[in-house]
């Protein structure tokens, strides 16, 4: 069975735009992100089973059913997918109601740890002029 | 005694169920959960020993034939994750209703601090008895839903901050998880892992290659290998004491168990296996590096967690019976040891007001009994001899240098470098918060007393602390135990047999 052109490049769209916004910094546009990389998935899901009929004994021959089993991944992975986007939008809301923005914000311990280290350096640096100063 | 598997998945479930309920009565609440856990651990110890004395136990749950219905399967390795995981999670608990208890309630004030710890404990239980790919992928989302809620417990501005970080990575990995899953089901039409492993097998190598690739990123962001580990320290420390913990011992460890699965299972003798070699010989030394510039104690572990991550995945890399079966006893002495340090450390943060090291001091002299619960655990994590740690590192090392070959001893050299940077940097936390005087901190928290430690607090740590010691007693028949689960790992027809036995009836 080779696999449906349209629905490789549906894939393909929804995964790229899905990866441009997930690099946002605000929180909403990284949700729709999530969104659509999590729907490019079901279809991709949906493309690696077989097409045909409802697969249901009595309204289709057999050989001519659809594979049912990608579509009930599917349905799980749509409502997982609810879910995270319900968490993830009120996450959205408690940031913006703390801070007043939904930024995905930088570590401030790493911060921190960054310019103790650019402190150190600095003083070795000072130092290094001292001792030249001394000596010369 | 079939009956017997799919018990640790129910009894949390229900115990959620029916402490969401009772909100209204926290001591209820408690109970309920107390009595869940110590019978899920109960369980899981009766179906270890059932699994030793009667091989793999299998379970088609709704009673569907084997590839169309989803399947539990519990083996050698499945069933020790299982108990240990019980254990710890069992003592966190106790931990948690202690802190809670002493607190009134008010660090951690949510009703929903009980069941979304049960729903956590039910996720971890599915991940590591599913034998199919997608109830892996539905054990995952369990764990990782509860574990959204446990970390950003509470609201606060910190909380909100980290939690965004993890929820994004975590969310990140599963798309990509899931992502795997269709592309193997799109190649080879099935996701039961039994059946997946035969026809696996036939499919061209470059396919191979690439549906193991797609899944050993998702598993490697969930296990914070290294190049996708930078999510992990910036998020753990800020949760409460007790879900840092338990997330620090089960949550990296399920990606394992799901990067051992996959590699023993699915992809044997792969072109993978010097890929993670690489990675794990990076995850060390990156992770350990790293340590030792933090300034935090729960910073500073969390890096060794990550560090430690690539103890496992250089035995997995070797894929010899000796390296799997090592890297199986080094994630039980992990789980153990990382979530019991970073117990001590929550009771660290209690008593002396800070987990800054510039803010400690003086903590061996103020509280004796704190100093030994932080020494021994921590001794064990550096790998010094008596220690489980040591045992671990030990046969690590002895299968890297019987397989030899210039990229086996460079992870040997590794390991060992890892291991003594590790002591290095326990070291200094304990130079730094224990052993100085203890004016600066006396200082700073004023003339008030230190807070008295609760006793249940105190007594789940200890516990746990017993309990790595112990590993060290046990550890011949525990390495005989890991020797048979990796045996039937890399032997694959135990599993493969015991589920296809199944589908026959």
């Amino acid at each position: 069975m080779s696999p449906n052109l349209t629905y490789v490049a549906v894939v393909g769209v929804l995964f790229a735009a899905g990866v441009i916004l997930l690099l946002e910094r605000s929180l909403t546009r990284v949700l729709m992100g999530v969104v659509l990389l999590a729907n490019g998935v079901n279809v991709l899901i949906l493309a690696g089973g077989r097409y045909g009929g409802p697969p249901i004994v009595g309204t289709t021959p057999e050989g001519e059913m659809s594979d049912p089993l990608p579509q009930a991944m599917i349905l799980t992975a749509i409502v997982i997918t609810l879910g995270l986007t319900a968490f993830l939008l009120a996450l959205a809301y408690r940031s913006w109601r703390l801070v007043g923005h939904d930024e995905v914000q930088d570590d401030i311990e790493d911060r921190r740890i960054v310019e103790l280290a650019e402190r150190d350096a600095g003083l070795e640096v000072e130092d290094v002029e001292d001792d030249d100063e001394g000596t010369s | 005694m079939t009956a017997l598997v799919p018990l640790p998945v129910v009894i949390p479930l229900l115990g959620a169920a029916v402490t969401l309920m009772l909100t209204r009565f926290p001591r209820a609440q408690r109970i309920v959960s107390l009595v869940a856990l110590t019978a899920v651990l109960g369980v899981c110890v009766a179906l270890l020993v059932v699994v030793c004395t009667d091989g793999p136990q299998v379970v088609a749950v709704g009673a569907w034939p084997v590839p169309i219905g989803i399947v539990l399967v519990a083996d050698h390795f499945s069933a020790l994750m299982l108990v240990v995981s019980a254990a710890v999670t069992l003592c966190v608990l106790v931990y948690s209703v202690g802190q809670g208890l002493a607190d009134g309630s008010e660090d951690t004030p949510l009703s929903i601090y009980h069941p979304s710890y049960l729903v956590l404990t039910a996720g971890v239980t599915t991940a590591f008895l599913s034998g199919d790919l997608f109830n892996l992928y539905v054990g995952f989302e369990i764990l990782l839903v509860a574990s959204y809620v446990l970390i950003t417990v509470g609201g606060t501005e910190d909380r909100i901050r980290a939690g965004t970080t993890y929820v994004i990575v975590s969310l990140l990995s599963s798309v990509l998880f899931l992502t795997g899953i269709g592309l193997v089901y799109a190649a080879a039409g099935t996701l039961n892992l039994a059946q997946l492993a035969g026809r696996l097998d036939a499919l061209p190598d470059g396919l191979r290659l690439m549906l193991n690739c797609v899944l050993l990123l998702a598993f490697g962001i969930k296990a914070a290998v290294f190049p996708l580990s930078a999510w992990l320290p910036d998020s753990y420390p800020t949760a409460l004491a007790p879900v840092t913990a338990v997330f620090a011992g089960l949550l990296t460890k399920v990606g394992l168990y799901a990067i051992i699965r996959v590699e023993t299972l699915l992809f044997p003798g792969g072109p993978t296996r010097d890929l993670l070699l690489v990675l794990a010989l990076l995850t060390m030394l990156v992770g350990i590096l790293g340590a030792i510039a933090q300034s935090d104690v729960k910073r500073l572990l969390s890096f060794t967690l990550v560090s430690h991550i690539g103890y496992m995945l250089f035995g997995i890399g070797l894929a010899n019976e000796l390296g799997v079966s090592s890297a199986i006893f080094y994630v039980v002495h992990h789980i153990t040891i990382q979530t019991t340090l970073f117990l001590v450390v929550g009771l660290v943060e209690r008593y002396g007001g800070a987990t800054a090291l510039d803010r400690l001091g003086g903590l061996a002299a103020l509280s004796p009994l704190l100093a030994v619960l932080f020494f021994v655990p921590a001794m064990n994590l550096a790998g010094i001899p008596p220690f489980s740690g040591f045992l671990g590192k030990l046969g690590l090392i002895e299968a890297g240098a019987a397989v030899g070959g210039g990229l086996r001893w460079a992870l040997v050299a590794g390991a060992l470098a890892t291991s003594l940077l590790t002591l290095y940097a326990v070291a200094r936390v304990w130079n730094l918060a224990f052993w100085r005087k203890p004016v600066t901190m006396r200082a700073a928290a004023g003339p008030l007393d230190a807070p008295a430690l609760p006793r249940l607090m105190v007594g789940s740590t200890i516990a746990l602390v017993v309990l790595g010691i112990a590993l060290t007693g046990i550890a011949g028949p525990l390495f005989d135990l890991t020797g048979d689960a990796a045996a039937d790992l890399l032997e694959r027809a135990p599993y493969v047999d015991a589920v296809r036995g199944e589908g026959v009836r």
